[in-house]
């Protein structure tokens, strides 16, 4: 379970989060959505302490993330996240970049790493990439890259970070039939997205950030098809 | 030059010294490249340093270094010094003027080297659990590595051409004792020739061995 509490984050005089409370069990997929700047991806940067926090907690399985006391290496182990831009490590095979996190983290060995690595791309759909190296794919195959890479940690927490923004609109649906993939495996996720149908469709739990608050939340029919609030409205009149 | 007539035998009977001297030319810039390179690697971190005193004093040495002449610079390790008490030898006033400018010029690739590497790199690879020495060693520095590499073979070549240079304070590289035989023989021409191609050769060598070995070492691509 992933428990946000009360989070404040500012970057210099400018607050992003003002008080932030959000819970997400194991299983579920909560949608984060919301304009640009409203503090969305800010949020997943400080669940896994990529970021600092100003206020507030946030707690990982009974784990302060960011207690001084608790390493951050570990945590970030359980919190797979994939980025907008997908970050593939372009001196290793497609194999190497979602096998060496498993090798040199977790300290499996070599045949290990490479088996789970393996799977999880054959999963994603990059079984006949393995030996590639990631430049010479699509944007759209890259972040399919990253996910698996992510998931090769076997993290029972992913974290997604817009993955869909910098595709070009045909790699689009690549992508999303992934997350359903996960999804359906019953992986825990949250998704910082502009997809309105697609957090509709896979959502358990769809959150609307305004400003650095959540200013509505609740099921995909509440939040998106009756929103109760007027800048829900305005927002989703704007991007529907 | 018309009637010029070349003599060959000569030169070639002084081959063996010309080897010695070229010996003592790659020695020299090898030397000087393997210490530049430990001490570039400070003065990059220097240069990027937070601290006041370690980021002046490496600002400092990288800007005289790019921009004296190497001549200069020997003429100071050698004469200069001199003045101080302190007398260096030929080889060791050309060997470390020459570590001076490698450090300068290879600071500024080190630097840039590292710059260019994306900070989403290092973001990717903390999330997948990573600690900074794991990121240094597995993400960063391998690319940063490929990105320089062609740019200190530069710097190697640079340096072998150079060392020419210790002619002027009597070292005995492939240019000293190129100087010295010519000197005896009067075969001026000759021996400047050979010379030339026994460089020609030598910075040739290392161009391939280089890309032999970036062949072998560097697989994919950068981004």
């Amino acid at each position: 379970m992933i428990e946000i509490k009360g989070v404040h984050k500012s970057f210099g005089d400018l607050e992003v989060l003002k008080g932030i409370d959000l819970t997400v069990n194991r299983g579920e997929v909560v949608s984060i959505i919301g304009a640009s700047g409203s503090g969305k991806s800010t949020l997943l940067y400080c669940i896994n302490a990529i970021e600092k926090i100003n206020g507030g907690n946030i707690i990982v399985d009974g784990i302060d993330v960011h207690d001084k006391k608790t390493d951050k290496n570990k945590l970030r182990e359980n919190l797979g996240m994939v980025f907008q831009q997908w970050n593939s490590f372009p001196h290793l095979t497609v194999l190497e970049n979602a096998a060496l996190a498993p090798q040199i983290v977790k300290g499996f060995s070599k045949e290990k790493a490479e088996e789970i690595a393996r799977k999880e791309l054959i999963h994603v759909g990059l079984g006949d990439k393995l030996d590639e190296y990631p430049t010479r794919m699509s944007g759209g195959q890259q972040q399919r890259l990253a996910i698996a890479r992510a998931l090769a940690m076997e993290p029972p927490y992913m974290l997604f970070d817009e993955v869909t923004s910098a595709l070009d609109p045909e790699l689009v649906g690549e992508v999303l039939d992934t997350l359903r993939l996960l999804r359906d495996d019953g992986m825990t996720m949250i998704c910082v997205t502009h997809e309105i149908a697609f957090a509709k469709e896979v959502s358990d739990k769809v959150a609307f950030f305004h400003e650095g608050v959540i200013e509505e939340m609740g099921t995909p029919e509440e939040v998106l098809d009756n929103p109760q609030k007027e800048r829900t409205q305005q927002f989703l009149s704007k991007v529907l | 030059m018309d009637n010029y007539e070349f003599h060959w035998n000569v030169v070639f009977d002084a081959f063996p010294q010309l080897l010695t001297g070229a010996y003592t030319t790659v020695h020299v810039s090898v030397l000087s490249m393997l210490i530049g390179i430990v001490i570039a690697v400070l003065l990059a971190l220097g240069k990027m340093s937070k601290t006041k005193a370690f980021y002046h004093i490496s600002n400092v040495w990288i800007e005289i270094a790019r921009n004296t002449p190497a001549l200069f610079l020997i003429y100071m390790a050698y004469f200069g010094l001199g003045a101080y008490g302190i007398h260096l030898s030929p080889y060791f006033s050309v060997l470390s003027a020459l570590i001076f400018i490698n450090s300068g010029y290879l600071a500024e690739t080190f630097r840039g080297g590292f710059q260019s590497i994306p900070q989403t790199q290092y973001s990717a690879a903390k999330s997948l659990g990573m600690n900074n020495l794991k990121v240094y060693r597995y993400i960063i520095l391998p690319q940063m590595f490929r990105r320089i590499y062609h740019p200190m073979t530069n710097q190697f070549v640079w340096s072998i051409l150079m060392s020419s240079l210790g002619i002027l304070v009597g070292m005995e590289e492939l240019s000293g004792e190129t100087q010295r035989l010519q000197s005896t023989s009067f075969r001026t021409l000759e021996f400047f020739i050979v010379a030339a191609a026994m460089y020609f050769v030598i910075t040739k060598l290392v161009l391939f061995a280089s890309s032999l070995i970036a062949k072998k070492v560097f697989k994919g691509e950068l981004s």
